[in-house]
């Protein structure tokens, strides 16, 4: 149908596509706002950034869900990696600090072993990745309560908690920048840096439409196996985020990989594959620490956190479905 | 993809009750060798009743899995109705009904929210149903610290823990709800369709198949079962447990046992049938690991890596059977 195009207007608004980043962007805002009016101290740098730096694990953790959703796969397996990885963590450097750099890398290869367990079964088996990482969530839980008998032993060095708890301090303008955020803005750089190569390309082409990426020369399996490799290394680097700045608990990564998926979904990632950035996702997890945040600030129980994370995934959806099936 | 696969699956696929025989078997060696006895009255009891709880929900998980849908509320669901049942009772005999009502208007209700959301405003099942569930989650938090409510003794000692022979009641309500759920799916319209719709949507909507009809259907009949789960495990319980759905995983459970059991998480193959098989494996195995006194946590490491390999074999088959 041809309509007339408002040309005339110069005030024309950027055009809102799904899979954009537009919409969490606007979200993001509004909250800013709110928070803003209710507790203004908040957004002054020392605090803003100590929100930053603590909101660091979770934005990790989408980005690396990120990976495998935009390649039509889920993990549901990171929370447990994550539990896994910081209960791991406590015993073999059990407050030893020369230990800990061989425990930081071991995690590293822990978590990139555990993904490439997940993509290698998904893709080569054939074993659906909601059956695999769900398969692979109580292997880990069992597992780990095996090795420690039921409870955490030993315990994390200094050294190794740094990573989660210390800042640079008096830094001009900004107050204090902690660890946390530093590793946060590397990495982020480097997934919007990866989702711009050629790699970032076939996957979301893996995603999309995985029979035409196999026909025109994709080696899909090895795509996605990768896309599982990077969910699991981010798992790694946020339980010692994590673990760093919470301690040590059998909870310390429960219910994560919902929350992951809220946060990818809310940024405006398909579900299925094929769409959405990567900045999106990491933005949406933002999103989601806000908006706890200002739960607390208005006094809303810590208990109905799961409400509204689940209603706003409900809503999240409902309007993008809504508006992409009205194209 | 064939176009008229408006029949339903007719092939139960035995390859369940395959495994489920040989795994009986070599756990009753294994048990033998151990010096114990795996077909007692009280294992095989209580293997029956750890299937009836499990066998409910996936009962009605199959029908939603059949139609290309999932639920992961159901954990939740089984929770609030545990809560629901024993608050309305209250200890007293003469509210038995209402509160099983109650229970199936609620669920009902879930079910119907699940399936209104998939359906009308097209959000991907999974986070519909994950989403209704976190809804839930945050109300039982809120509002719940412990058990609540008490079940009535009548109930408690029926449902709960009366047997037929070595056969408890409950275990009897789970072929009740089988038997019901194999009719619905193989001799109405109601579940030609859904076979259907789940095969291949665009197709059934074509041939005339109220796709969304269809579907809220199945979710509203899911939920019911999480329901029904829920007055079954509280009445062995006695009261009200606001977390008894998600620390016994019935959610991942439950959707482990419909792929165990043959059906397609992708919908449109399988059956009630090959569910309840997969139920039983689950049962057994775990009925085989508590007679050696096998370490809990093991038992979940070797339950992970059972349900992987499980549906590996499937997929493994159906690949070979589409090449």
């Amino acid at each position: 149908m041809q309509t007339v195009q408002p040309r005339s207007l110069p005030l024309r608004l950027p055009r809102v596509r799904p899979g954009g980043v537009l919409p969490i962007l606007a979200i993001l805002a509004v909250l800013l706002v709110l928070v803003g009016f209710r507790q203004p101290d908040f957004l002054a740098p020392p605090s803003l950034m100590s929100f930053l730096g603590r909101s660091a694990p979770i934005i990790l953790l989408a980005a690396g869900q990120y990976f495998v959703i935009v390649s039509g796969e889920f993990d549901l397996s990171v929370g447990s990696l994550v539990t896994a990885q910081v209960v791991v963590a406590a015993r073999l450097i059990d407050s030893d600090p020369a230990r800990t750099w061989p425990v930081v890398l071991l995690l590293l290869a822990f978590g990139a072993l555990v993904g490439l367990v997940n993509g290698l079964v998904t893709t080569r088996l054939r074993v659906p990745s909601f059956i695999t990482t769900l398969g692979m969530f109580l292997i880990l839980v069992g597992a780990v309560y095996l090795w420690s008998d039921g409870a955490p032993k030993g315990g994390l060095s200094e050294e190794f908690r740094r990573f989660g708890r210390r800042a640079f301090e008096d830094v001009p303008l900004l107050g204090r920048v902690p660890y946390a955020l530093l590793v946060l803005v590397v990495l982020a750089v480097g997934a919007v840096l990866l989702m711009r190569s050629d790699f970032g390309r076939t996957l979301v082409a893996v995603g999309d439409n995985p029979r035409a990426a196999e026909l025109s020369g994709v080696r899909v399996w090895r795509t996605r196996t990768v896309a599982f490799i990077l969910s699991g290394l981010a798992a790694a680097v946020a339980a010692i985020l994590l673990g760093g700045y919470s301690g040590v608990s059998f909870q310390a990564g429960a219910g994560l990989e919902f929350g992951a998926i809220t946060a990818v979904v809310l940024g405006g990632v398909a579900l299925g594959g094929g769409r959405g950035a990567v900045v999106g996702a990491m933005l949406g997890a933002l999103t989601l620490e806000l908006l706890f945040a200002l739960m607390n600030f208005y006094g809303v129980s810590g208990a109905l956190k799961s409400t509204v994370q689940g209603g706003i995934i409900l809503l999240a959806v409902a309007v993008s479905a809504t508006r992409s099936s009205s194209r | 993809m064939s176009a008229l696969s408006l029949l339903p699956a007719r092939r139960p696929v035995p390859g369940v009750f395959v495994a489920l025989t040989l795994t009986l078997t070599i756990g009753w060696l294994v048990v033998l060798l151990d010096g114990g006895q795996l077909f007692n009255q009280s294992t095989t009891v209580s293997l029956l009743h750890v299937a009836a709880g499990l066998g409910l929900v996936a009962v009605g998980q199959t029908l939603v899995i059949l139609g290309g849908s999932l639920d992961l509320s159901v954990a939740y669901v089984i929770s609030l109705s545990t809560l629901v049942a024993a608050e309305t009772m209250n200890g007293s005999d003469g509210a038995i009904l209402p509160a099983i009502g109650l229970v199936l208007v609620v669920s009902a209700g879930v079910g119907l929210l699940n399936g209104l959301l998939v359906t009308r405003f097209r959000v991907n099942a999974f986070i519909a149903t994950l989403g209704v569930g976190l809804l839930l989650k945050g109300y039982l938090d809120n509002g719940y610290d412990g058990p609540a409510g008490a079940t009535a003794p009548g109930l408690v000692q029926s449902l709960g823990y009366q047997r037929v022979g070595p056969v408890p009641v409950s275990f009897l309500l789970l072929i009740a709800v089988t038997a019901a759920a194999w009719f619905a799916l193989s001799r109405t319209r109601f579940g030609h369709h859904l076979v259907a719709v789940g095969g291949d949507p665009e197709v059934a909507r074509l041939s005339g198949v109220r796709n969304d009809r269809v579907l809220v259907t199945a979710h509203i009949l899911c939920s019911m079962c999480a329901g029904l789960a829920g007055i079954y495990l509280a009445s062995r319980l006695g009261s009200g447990a606001p977390r008894v759905g998600t620390e016994g995983l019935y959610d991942l459970e439950s959707i482990a046992a419909v792929v165990i059991g043959g059906t397609a998480l992708a919908g449109g193959r399988g059956g009630v049938i090959g569910t309840v098989g997969g139920v039983l494996l689950l049962a057994s195995i775990d009925a085989i690991f508590n007679q050696l006194e096998v370490d809990a946590f093991f038992k979940q490491v070797i339950r992970g890596v059972i349900i992987i390999a499980a549906v590996a074999v499937y997929a493994r088959r159906a690949m070979r059977k589409a090449a």
